[in-house]
């Protein structure tokens, strides 16, 4: 399991920043989202699989005995996909207003700023 | 918020706040000053499993200039922002922004800081392309695109250390990472960081959103993302290496090259611009390079010297950044050629810029000039040639720079250029206006002269912070031992 993860955490962040580097806008905002899919996974998976136990002590205990699934790194994924979901569509709305606008999609024609004004 | 589309009366709510927020930070200072570092857990779960916000020297002194900050921009956008960009939320987004600084700068917490730092950047996009004119949305792209690299390498980062360590809470890292063997690791999630905040802060090869966003949006906006955004990028930096990755030579070499590189680039970037804005954008990374060399030369005296420039560099790039909005009033257009003749008309503004101007410089007895000696005196006990040649040329270049706007704005000739007939002109505006967007300037260069004359006493609690944060073990107690200090 942990293998084919890291393979995936791998191929996800190649993936994403793959697609940053492409000149089109679109591609660029998947990258984004590729990328924080992979830091995602990344978080989960070095929080350590652990299959079948929650972090629940039985009654009758004080502490964990057992080992046990760690819930922070639920917890972090968790806010960290609110967040980027947030991100995610103020930047599909920030590209169709920016191809509206400039009326490309390309990054290179996206220049006007650097000229003197 | 909830006048949504009175704006006179979200001017009003604004500036008020800012005004209650200054005061509360400076009793917060005075506390802290007093009484050492305090902190608050967060739904009482004890440090190191709950959330934990950590005032200490260093924070409380950052609030209140985010605080100071915000005021004076509060009052400067009420009358400089048009309407319509105001109708679309812009107090409140403003605000946002600087809850999420303050949370930034207060958090004990690694993945907390993650949240603040999202916060800062989705309210400063908003603020960045409120208006929606072709060069703000370019700008907002390229904007966007490297802070949000940045925050996915962040959280990359804090999934290794998570990986490492098993802790969030900074104090606790502290403590967990010195105690890790495997070095390599260790550097590699510090490198992770380094790029991170690296970004964030504008240092020599991440800074390259900055020069293409910072001219574009209104020169409010750019005043607070000048005078703060940069520098919680800073912050970030400097509490990191020095709480939680202490004591790696590799690291530090690093962190000193950046930052050469950092004053070079940024000084020669200034060098060739002709808008005014950009101008200072390429200003604000040339100064950054002084605050990182101080981090790379990690002494007591480096670190004091970093703190300073950091409380200097604050004000005056916020209050610079004010001063070219106002000079676009007056003159409408940017371009520091087509400028000119501004001690013919407006003599006393003349002078009052000059302050803002001046201490960026650091003419002696101004503010940029003291955390300078610092910087320089411990970069030759540390026998860092390089580091002080840096130093000393982009002081050189930033007079240099400096002289050439002073001479292009102030005491050129008024080139002819032609009115705009739909542009209200400084000239035209009510006298409250005027007011409002003089008035902040006067404040800000008064905290400048401030900050230059009573250098002594920022001295001392630069002095103070840097100690503290040398020794970390203050911090690290404070945190994770707080059952002796409840009262």
């Amino acid at each position: 399991m942990e293998v084919i993860l890291a393979i995936m955490i791998g191929v996800l962040y190649a993936a994403g920043i793959y697609m940053i580097l492409r000149r089109s806008l679109v591609k660029l905002i998947l990258g984004i989202i590729i990328l924080g899919n992979g830091a995602n996974l990344l978080i989960f998976l070095l929080g350590r699989i652990v299959k079948g136990h929650p972090p629940i002590i039985p009654g009758s205990a004080e502490v964990f005995h057992d080992l046990y699934a760690d819930p922070v790194p639920q917890a972090l994924i968790l806010t960290a996909i609110v967040i980027s979901f947030g991100l995610q569509s103020f930047a599909i709305i920030l590209i169709k207003r920016a191809y509206k606008v400039v009326k490309t999609d390309d990054l290179d024609e996206m220049n006007a700023i650097d000229q003197d004004s | 918020m909830f006048f949504w589309n009175r704006i006179e009366m979200q001017k009003i709510i604004s500036i008020a706040g800012s005004v209650i927020s200054v005061a509360v930070s400076v009793w917060l200072f005075a506390y802290i000053w007093e009484h050492g570092t305090q902190t608050v857990q967060a739904g009482n779960w004890k440090a190191p499993f709950g959330i934990i916000f950590v005032a200490d020297t260093l924070s409380a002194t950052l609030v209140l200039l985010t605080a100071i900050s915000g005021l004076a921009v509060a009052s400067f956008s009420s009358a400089s922002v048009v309407a319509a960009r105001l109708r679309f939320g812009y107090f409140p987004i403003f605000h946002f922004l600087l809850l999420g600084l303050n949370g930034a700068f207060l958090t004990g917490d690694i993945f907390n800081l993650y949240v603040w730092f999202e916060i800062i950047i989705i309210s400063s996009f908003v603020l960045i392309t409120l208006g929606g004119e072709k060069a703000q949305v370019e700008g907002a792209v390229k904007y966007f695109t490297l802070n949000i690299l940045a925050s996915t390498i962040f959280l990359t980062a804090i999934a290794v250390l998570y990986g490492l360590t098993g802790a969030l809470n900074m104090a606790d890292l502290s403590v967990k990472v010195a105690a890790i063997e495997n070095r390599g690791l260790v550097e590699l999630t510090a490198l992770l960081f380094l790029i991170a905040f690296g970004t964030k802060a504008a240092a020599f090869p991440l800074y390259f959103w900055l020069p293409a966003s910072y001219h574009t949006p209104p020169s409010a906006v750019s005043a607070i993302f000048a005078g703060l955004l940069t520098k919680v990028g800073v912050y970030a930096l400097i509490r990191v290496f020095t709480l939680i990755f202490v004591g790696d030579a590799f690291l530090y070499n690093i962190i000193s090259v950046m930052a050469i590189l950092t004053l070079f680039s940024g000084g020669l970037g200034a060098l060739v611009q002709n808008n005014l804005r950009k101008v200072f954008s390429y200003l604000i990374i040339c100064h950054i390079g002084y605050m990182i060399a101080g981090l790379g030369l990690f002494t007591e005296v480096a670190i004091a010297g970093t703190i300073f420039y950091l409380i200097h560099d604050i004000v005056v790039k916020t209050n610079l950044f004010m001063v070219s909005g106002l000079m676009y009033r007056i003159r409408g257009t940017n371009s520091v050629q087509a400028m000119g003749g501004l001690y013919k008309d407006y003599p006393k503004l003349s002078l009052l810029i000059a302050i803002p101007l001046f201490s960026l410089v650091g003419i002696p007895p101004l503010s940029g000039f003291w955390p300078k000696i610092s910087l320089l005196k411990a970069g030759f006990t540390a026998q860092q040639w390089w580091l002080v040649g840096a130093i000393i040329f982009a002081s050189l270049i930033t007079l240099f720079i400096i002289a050439k706007v002073w001479a292009g704005v102030v005491w050129k000739d008024k080139p002819k250029i032609e009115v705009k007939s739909n542009f209200r002109y400084f000239a035209n505006l009510s006298d409250l206006k005027k007011t409002q967007m003089i008035a902040p300037i006067v404040f800000l260069s008064l905290v400048s002269l401030y900050i230059g004359f009573g250098a002594e006493h920022i001295q001392q609690l630069s002095s103070r912070i840097a100690t503290e944060l040398m020794d970390n073990q203050q911090y690290v107690d404070a945190v994770l031992h707080k059952v002796q200090n409840i009262k």
